[in-house]
């Protein structure tokens, strides 16, 4: 059975995020999705409260938090601006996590201090332009060299790319043994060789930089390999896992940003002398939609949960992601529907978590990719 | 300096309240609660005093036990020690007030620090009466603070302008909108926070002056102004959406 119980201390974490995200997101985010400008004001205040390092050990510097206050934290943020959340769930859950758990002593007094106090945040490199949901076919090559590798490819779609001060970098060091023989590189910005190209122009979370990397004869020294040589599909698997938490929670807030919209306007707008919201086509739209919501909840904090207890959550992750990113999706759509024509441009919002929503259905293993992960963790059950 | 910053627990703005059985007080089931908001400026300045001359900040609070929930957000922004006066009654200012002046003549603060009002009640009577109960000098809705060793010079807002005024401590000071721009808490904060300790403080014993005798919800009457097609209603018509109306 699955109960949940806020404690005062989450509640005060929510109500944190949901202030913040009102009054020093929100103003700037019309703006920013239209120029598609990085919130970085936004990112070094969310930084110096904690946020870039919620769930890191106050011995690095992090606030020591659980997966939970983090997704209330993602929840809050995505449900006024997903582009502030995605920066945010990078840097948690693929960036901070990973190094925390894989690094040396060393690399963590390096690497991660700064970047769990919100000096700085960081980029995940796994996706190449042929390798998307199979990550196992990497093309970028790491040789061993004299005191290090040497690092030639392309990386895609990195998130955080065109900002970011350090980079974990996956690259196949050993091609026979396939995806045991990727390794994890942490890689500095201005490091020669390494070399982030133009940003995407993307159809939504336009706040957020993406772009391709080029690496060419990139030195990266032997102490700034993560974990283990070979271990780097591993952790770049793990660390979505907890990632998807994270996606899921963004999704979330998406699907209450468009509920909480489509909400407050029904009962605003007038039509055949009453608001909309007396309508029964309209409350059905409502009642669907917090439905929706609600399920996605339940699962989010449930895998968020299942984390903290230290529990399997590898298909409760992909179970959240899944249901959240349609919800998110459905509810954008609905939240368009019921603002009518006004739905359809800039100034109310909802046609920008439409373009923001659809996002969560791809990154971080798309809809297809957590049917399969789902599948597999219900078979492995049986067989 | 020694700071005591006074703050309360109110119904969040959105949170649609109803009354109680008893005819005379909010019935709390149901209704979010939320710090003050004219109290996170007084936390702000309380803060900022002790930045700038050491000393400590200590948060009270006065109401039913759910209200300590406020405190925690005191302790996360930065004071340093909090105090828990319990008092179910929800009386009046004066008894709030008594409470308040009993435990100041027990830390003696340098500065008391109130929100300029609570947001729910708005009797605007407590700093005022917190003062005058420990004779010393109360400044109202300040919008810009001073204290330079024992001297304290504050702008206030008045109808239509600011008026500078000076005084010396110990003293009484409520803060207006626009005094500081309150910090959020830190999230190592919020976690430290909770093991902060909550001190429990008895209430003061004294008789309301003021009683509540019943509290009512605003109802939405309408005017029954019936028109019919007739000219003389049409005239009429066209008046009232004229002259009271005015929207033609
Ligand atoms: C804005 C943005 C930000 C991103 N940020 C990052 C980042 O920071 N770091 C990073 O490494 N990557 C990032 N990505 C990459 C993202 O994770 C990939 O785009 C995603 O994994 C899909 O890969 P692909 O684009 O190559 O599509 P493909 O893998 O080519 O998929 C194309 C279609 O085929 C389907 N498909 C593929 N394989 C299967 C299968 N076995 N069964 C069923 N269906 C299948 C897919 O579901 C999809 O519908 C980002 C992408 C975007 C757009």
């Amino acid at each position: 059975m699955f109960t949940l119980q806020l404690s005062e201390t989450h509640e005060m974490i929510r109500d944190t995020a949901r202030q913040f995200a009102r009054d020093e997101v929100a103003p700037s985010s019309i703006e920013r999705d239209k120029n598609g400008e990085f919130p970085t004001e936004i990112i070094k205040k969310l930084g110096e409260l904690g946020f870039l390092g919620m769930m890191v050990s106050p011995e690095w510097g992090g606030s020591g938090l659980d997966a939970l206050s983090y997704v209330l934290a993602m929840e809050e943020i995505s449900a006024v601006d997903a582009s502030v959340g995605v920066i945010l769930s990078v840097n948690n859950s693929l960036i901070c996590w990973s190094l925390e758990t894989f690094g040396t002593d060393a690399q963590k007094e390096k690497w991660l201090r700064p970047l769990a106090v919100g000096q700085i945040h960081g980029a995940f490199c796994l996706s190449e332009p042929e390798a998307g949901s199979d990550a196992t076919s990497q093309h970028t090559l790491a040789e061993k060299v004299d005191g290090g590798w040497s690092l030639n490819g392309t990386k895609n779609w990195i998130t955080n790319g065109t900002t970011a001060s350090t980079y974990l970098v996956m690259a196949q060091t050993n091609r026979e043994l396939r995806h045991r023989g990727i390794s994890c590189f942490i890689i500095e910005r201005n490091t020669p060789g390494f070399e982030p190209g133009l940003k995407e122009d993307k159809l939504g979370i336009r706040s957020s930089d993406t772009c391709s990397i080029g690496l060419t004869n990139v030195f990266v020294p032997d102490d700034q390999v993560l974990g283990d040589v070979g271990q780097g599909f591993k952790i770049a698997m793990e660390s979505l896992n907890g990632g998807r938490i994270g996606i899921a929670a963004q999704a979330l807030g998406i699907a209450k940003g468009s509920f909480d919209a489509a909400l407050l306007y029904s009962t605003q707008r007038k039509a055949f002398g009453k608001p909309i919201s007396d309508l029964q086509a309209i409350q059905l739209k409502l009642a669907e939609m917090a439905t929706r919501l609600e399920a996605a909840r339940v699962l989010v904090y449930r895998a968020a949960n299942l984390k903290d207890q230290h529990r399997n959550y590898i298909m409760a992750a992909a179970q959240a992601k899944l249901l959240a990113s349609q919800a998110a999706v459905q509810n954008a759509l609905e939240a368009i529907q019921v603002h009518g024509g006004y739905g359809y441009v800039r100034e109310y919002l909802v046609e920008r978590y439409l373009r923001d929503a659809k996002i969560t259905e791809i990154y971080e293993g798309t809809s297809e990719i957590q049917h399969i992960v789902i599948a597999r963790e219900i078979l492995k059950a049986v067989s | 300096m020694n700071i005591l910053v006074c703050i309360s627990q109110v119904p969040d703005t959105t949170t649609r309240v109803a009354v109680g059985t008893d005819g005379s007080s909010i019935n709390p089931a149901g209704v979010k609660f939320i710090l003050n908001p004219y109290d996170e400026f007084a936390i702000e300045e309380g803060l900022r005093l002790r930045e700038k001359s050491g000393g400590t900040v200590t948060t009270v609070t006065v109401g039913p036990d759910t209200s300590k929930e406020v405190l925690r957000t005191a302790l996360a922004m930065g004071s340093d020690t909090a105090v828990f006066v319990k008092d179910e009654s929800r009386s009046d200012s004066f008894v709030v007030a008594s409470s308040i002046a009993d435990l100041a003549k027990e830390i003696t603060p340098d500065v008391i620090l109130f929100g300029r009002q609570s947001i729910d009640f708005d009797s605007f009577a407590l700093p005022s009466m917190v003062g005058e109960l420990l004779g010393w000098p109360n400044i109202s809705m300040v919008s810009s603070l001073t204290i330079e060793g024992t001297q304290v010079s504050a702008e206030r807002d008045i109808e239509g302008g600011k008026e500078s005024v000076s005084a010396t401590l110990p003293c009484v000071i409520s803060a207006q909108k626009g005094l500081n721009d309150p910090r959020y808490p830190k999230l190592p904060d919020i976690m430290k926070a909770k093991s902060k300790p909550i001190a429990d403080r008895v209430a003061t014993v004294v008789e309301p002056r003021v009683v509540t005798l019943s509290m009512t919800l605003p109802v939405s009457k309408r005017l029954n102004n019936i028109m019919t097609d007739s000219d003389a209603d049409i005239d009429q018509l066209v008046r009232l959406l004229h002259e009271e109306a005015k929207v033609i």
